[in-house]
């Protein structure tokens, strides 16, 4: 099957001289169109700044970068952010406080051109589970879990093929985070669509995803699919290491 | 042998525009020498519970209860200074985030021993000792480092081990445990859990453990009350959590996924607003 994503050496650092932290260090992977794709690992180890890469958010990478086969150049256009769109973690933070739902999605439509922004507003927040009623609302007047929503839609208006979720959940109550893991399984079955999820809950990658990276100090130290991750059957210490804290965690 | 605390009829109120909100809505419970686990999700009013019992709640909260008492003093009627006093030595709390709760431009070492001489006469070299001592208990690998470092050169997972030295150091005979590792990594939580957990028990003090994760919860809690609208729905002991009967609790259970089981749609919650109606369970001892 065709590949959506494939990163070949990407190495993203910060700083300069004596100060430079190499935070991605020469990760390589690829996503098939239609897959779930996980990343793992804990705070630091660079899972974030790898989807940060990918959409063009970070000042300083070199390596490859490919989405549907085409290399991305240093900037990303108009075409990229049709194609690829980002769900960042913390709902509560990326939603503008004075701007209303409809505001937030109607400019993510005209940016991206389209004409019947009236009619696809009720559409995009049905799609994500919120009624008519929530589109004159401010982000104070939502719980959570509707904000979570909220930027999903934003997500999915232009169309894209592929969807960056960056902990989609973690700042969600285990109850909530049922609902919007329900609702991103829905969307990717009606859409078609893509995902690279990063999370450091195994859980959740493990409920999401087909197959998973671990990364560590900015390196990815193993690819293995979640049948692989479920029976326990990680090959590198710190695959088996965290494994084995999640297995603690939830026993 | 009494209770460390004892709660009856504790409510908590926020006057709003719209008329008063009441967060904690008539509950009863007391803490034995025993690890209490209080679980719901946010707005269920746990943090409120755990606040009031410091009586960190502040005007125009109000705080109403027919009898709260810690070490069987009654904590309504304290004058502040009294309070004060109370805070540390007989109770502590160890909040969310250690980002938040640590004074940022204050060495790490002198936040711990100010902790211990606002309660107890020590000179200056035997409280600097006790903080090395107390670090050590945390497992903090080079204490001498960390005595020295500022808040923002420790890594999150320290921070909150600094924070649990702080809290333990006056010897409470209470820790309240607000969220202590949803800031955390899985990997590091279970470590810092672990030794939270170690220290309490040496010590045979009583710990409240507030928490969103009930999984989580009763792995280190004896007996854990569930709190859904600012009421006791439920009381579980840990080992029979399968048991439990109220919806609510079988919902919070089933609605996290689990590594090992393959599910292809979790279950939600449907939240009957006759839960907010029931008289809450009482979770005295």
């Amino acid at each position: 099957m065709k590949k959506a994503l494939e990163l070949i050496d990407l190495n993203v650092w910060f700083g300069e001289g004596a100060d430079r932290v190499d935070a991605v260090k020469s990760v390589s992977f690829s996503v098939r169109q239609g897959d779930s794709f996980g990343l793992v690992g804990e705070s630091g180890s660079g899972k974030s700044t790898v989807l940060r890469a990918v959409t063009g958010l970070v000042p300083y990478w070199n390596g490859t970068i490919l989405v549907d086969q085409k290399e991305l150049g240093a900037k990303r256009d108009k075409h990229f952010y049709k194609t690829v769109q980002m769900v960042f973690q913390d709902p509560y933070a990326s939603l503008h406080p004075r701007h209303t739902v409809d505001r937030v999605l109607s400019e993510t439509l005209q940016l991206h051109g389209f004409k019947d922004i009236d009619s696809k507003i009720p559409k995009l927040l049905d799609d994500v589970g919120l009624g008519a009623s929530f589109r004159f609302r401010y982000p104070h007047q939502l719980s959570g879990g509707q904000r979570q929503r909220v930027a999903i839609a934003r997500a999915l208006a232009p169309e894209p093929k592929i969807l960056l979720l960056d902990e989609p959940t973690s700042a969600l109550d285990v109850s909530v985070q049922a609902e919007i893991l329900n609702l991103l399984s829905e969307l990717r079955a009606e859409h078609n669509l893509t995902y690279v999820m990063v999370s450091h809950d195994l859980a959740v990658v493990g409920h999401m995803c087909d197959n998973v990276a671990v990364m560590q100090h900015g390196e990815l130290v193993e690819m293995m699919t979640v049948d692989k991750m479920r029976n326990q059957q990680a090959d590198h210490p710190y695959s088996r290491h965290l494994l084995e804290s999640s297995a603690r965690y939830r026993a | 042998m009494s209770n460390l605390v004892d709660v009856e009829n504790l409510w908590v109120r926020f006057p709003t525009r719209t008329g008063v909100f009441d967060a904690v809505r008539g509950i009863s419970f007391s803490l034995g020498k025993e690890r209490l686990g209080i679980v719901g999700e946010s707005g269920s009013g746990k943090s409120m519970t755990g606040r009031a019992l410091l009586r960190l709640i502040r005007r125009p909260g109000i705080v109403e209860a027919d009898r709260m008492e810690i070490l069987g003093q009654d904590i309504m009627a304290m004058p502040e200074k009294a309070m004060r006093q109370l805070r540390g030595r007989d109770i502590s709390m160890v909040m969310q985030d250690p980002k938040y709760s640590l004074n940022p431009v204050m060495r790490v070492g002198e936040q711990i021993v100010e902790a211990l001489s606002i309660h107890e006469k020590v000179d200056r070299k035997l409280a600097r000792q006790k903080a090395l001592d107390m670090l050590e208990a945390v497992v903090i690998r080079d204490p001498e480092r960390v005595f020295a470092a500022y808040p923002h050169e420790l890594s999150g997972g320290m921070g909150q081990r600094v924070m649990i030295a702080m809290m333990l150091i006056a010897n409470p005979k209470i820790l309240i445990a607000d969220e202590p590792t949803s800031a955390l990594d899985v990997s590091v939580q279970i470590q810092v859990l672990e030794i939270m957990d170690k220290l309490v028990r040496e010590r045979g003090m009583g710990l409240i453990f507030i928490s969103h994760d009930l999984r989580l919860v009763s792995n280190f809690c004896d007996r854990i009350l569930i709190m859904y609208g600012g009421r006791i729905v439920e009381i579980c002991e840990s080992g029979k959590l399968e048991e439990a009967k109220h919806p609510y609790t079988r919902g919070l259970l089933n609605s996290m996924p689990q590594l090992t089981i393959k599910k292809d749609r979790l279950e939600t919650l449907d939240r009957d607003p006759a839960w907010r109606d029931q008289e809450s369970v009482s979770g005295i001892l």
